[in-house]
């Protein structure tokens, strides 16, 4: 793995009011990781994470996303970025290719290259009998795999994506993350959360938020291990509140 | 029998979400759906809650049919939609005075059913619904389906988007108002969780595509399944898709489950071809088949 940081981390908090939402966390991530960012409901993830896309600003620490300071260069932040998640991906009453015209503006690409991204997306996903179908009308995994690949239209250098494959079918889950795979061969960072043990294992490294700390940090391998146990789920449980694996 | 389902279909404009489907709930059973995003889960779910009418066929819940005794129905059912739909502008414990005022009865009346979870929210109680976590929105919304102790529990995927930890512990709970005596309808994409359920049933496109208990699942399966292992996983799941002979290949956590066509199927030629992909820390072993792999197979 090429050792160039795309991420650096330090001492990052947040409160809000009397409570400390992210607790100085401090890590950092490697060109073409897939680092997988897990955490109970609550642990904090959803925090940190807005912080690292520029759109919540710390209460202090830093963090440098794609060469940029959260803080003080958000916009560069959120141009620099690719953004997922399984709650908002793309708009219903659009059409596939008005999907990503729009998005294509929204990352600032031209004319010129929307058009010839539209293609290669549409032909790369195979949606020529459907590009001009409503986004709505499409199966839930095929749109879970386009708005990836609307996220990946401005080439970033890491794209974030927040429980990608929530409710989605065993065999599309796993197409998703061959797609993930290919993506970081590219060398695209890939930072992903979900609460999916066995997609934890496909990570490149995992960290492990509890009441707003990083408790754990390192390759699926090496954190089973260290709590010896033999999945993830049962280092997850461990950690995430010290309940013993059954 | 607690819930019978016979021949129910629903369409919305041309599509099917729910076609033809048949199933029994035996009293004090936790039974489980287990289907993805747009199976017909929830249509079924609103079906027998009597908040949807089906195009066919018939259904009664706890003895009441849905269409004629729907009101019978909803005095003795809880419901927990997949979405939360609490008041979330109401607190924690305004929530759970409103649902037990509504059914006319109290906290106090029916307090021992909920105690197990409503202590783990009570802290809190004084917060706004929609300021809690996802968590703790769960069990909020499962102490308000419970308050006027139902005989039947409707629970529409109550644990997507829970982390592993709460999922754990609620369905420690769900066993527990099993010994209640109460009768559970759960839906759930989390396979891993079908083992957790008496009888499940598998269900894709509005269509059941296997009843039994999870156990007989498993065993019935015929295909026998591989466990392949490698240093690089990603090169490994690339190679084997390209074997002549493979049937199947999915990731499966940190292996990857290979079966294939061949009735003379020779694991050390796989491990040979393997091996002259460069691969190394190879490992192939036969392996117990799981809900999810029953599942990708239907």
């Amino acid at each position: 793995m090429n050792q160039e940081k795309i991420i650096t981390v330090k001492n990052l908090t947040k409160e809000f009011g009397s409570f400390t939402a992210v607790d100085s966390i401090s890590f950092d991530v490697y060109k073409g990781e897939i680092f997988g960012f897990l955490g109970a409901n609550g642990a904090g993830k959803t925090t940190a994470m807005k912080m690292l896309i520029g759109i919540s600003k710390p209460t202090s620490g830093e963090a440098i996303v794609a060469g940029f300071d959260v803080k003080n260069q958000a916009e560069m932040v959120k141009k620099s970025i690719g953004y997922m998640s399984q709650k908002f991906s793309m708009y219903d009453d659009l059409t596939i290719k008005e999907n990503i015209t729009f998005f294509g503006g929204i990352y600032g690409l031209s004319r010129a290259q929307i058009k010839e991204k539209t293609a290669q997306l549409i032909q790369e996903l195979g949606l020529h009998d459907v590009a001009d179908k409503l986004v709505k009308s499409l199966p839930q995994g095929w749109k879970q795999k386009l708005s990836f690949s609307v996220a990946l239209l401005h080439e970033p250098k890491i794209v974030f994506l927040d429980e990608p494959t929530g409710g989605v079918d065993p065999i599309t889950r796993r197409q998703f993350w061959e797609m993930i795979y290919a993506e970081a061969h590219k060398g695209t960072t890939l930072f992903v959360t979900t609460h999916y043990m066995d997609e934890a294992e496909y990570c490149d490294r995992v960290s492990i938020m509890v009441e707003g700390k990083i408790e754990a940090l390192d390759s699926p391998k090496n954190l089973k291990q260290k709590y010896h146990v033999d999945s993830m789920n049962d280092v997850f449980l461990k950690l995430a509140r010290n309940v013993e694996a059954p | 029998m607690s819930i019978k389902v016979q021949n129910i279909s629903k369409s919305y404009n041309k599509i099917k979400a729910v076609d033809a489907i048949s199933f029994e709930v035996n009293e004090g059973e936790i039974f489980g759906l287990i289907g993805p995003d747009g199976a017909g889960k929830t249509t079924l779910f609103r079906i027998l809650t009597t908040l949807l009418f089906a195009d066919e066929g018939t259904a009664s819940v706890a003895g009441f049919d849905v269409i004629k005794q729907y009101k019978s129905i909803r005095n003795c059912v809880g419901y927990m939609p997949g979405k939360f739909s609490l008041y979330q502008d109401l607190t924690v414990e305004e929530n759970l005075t409103f649902f037990a005022t509504l059914f006319g009865t109290s906290i106090e009346e029916n307090y021992d059913l909920i105690k197990d979870i409503y202590i783990q929210i009570e802290p809190f109680k004084n917060r706004r619904a929609g300021a809690l976590s996802g968590g703790m929105k769960q069990k909020l919304a499962l102490c308000c389906a419970l308050i006027h102790k139902p005989k039947v529990l409707f629970l529409d995927e109550p644990t997507t988007g829970v982390d592993p930890v709460s999922r754990k512990e609620f369905w420690q709970m769900l066993k527990r108002l099993q010994q209640k005596g109460i009768t559970i309808l759960v839906s759930t994409p989390y396979m891993d969780e079908a083992a957790l359920c008496d009888r499940i049933a598998l269900i894709q496109k509005g269509s059941i595509l296997k009843i039994d208990s999870p156990q007989n699942i498993i065993e019935k399966y015929d295909k026998t399944i591989y466990d392949v292992r490698a240093k690089n996983i990603y090169q490994l799941l690339i190679d084997l898709k390209n074997y002549p002979s493979q049937y199947s290949v999915y990731a499966f956590g940190e292996s990857i489950h290979y079966t294939d066509k061949e009735t003379e199927f020779d694991p050390a030629a796989l491990e040979k071809y393997l091996e002259e992909k460069k691969h190394t820390e190879i490992a192939i072993r036969i392996t117990i088949p799981t809900i999810e792999d029953v599942f990708m197979d239907l």
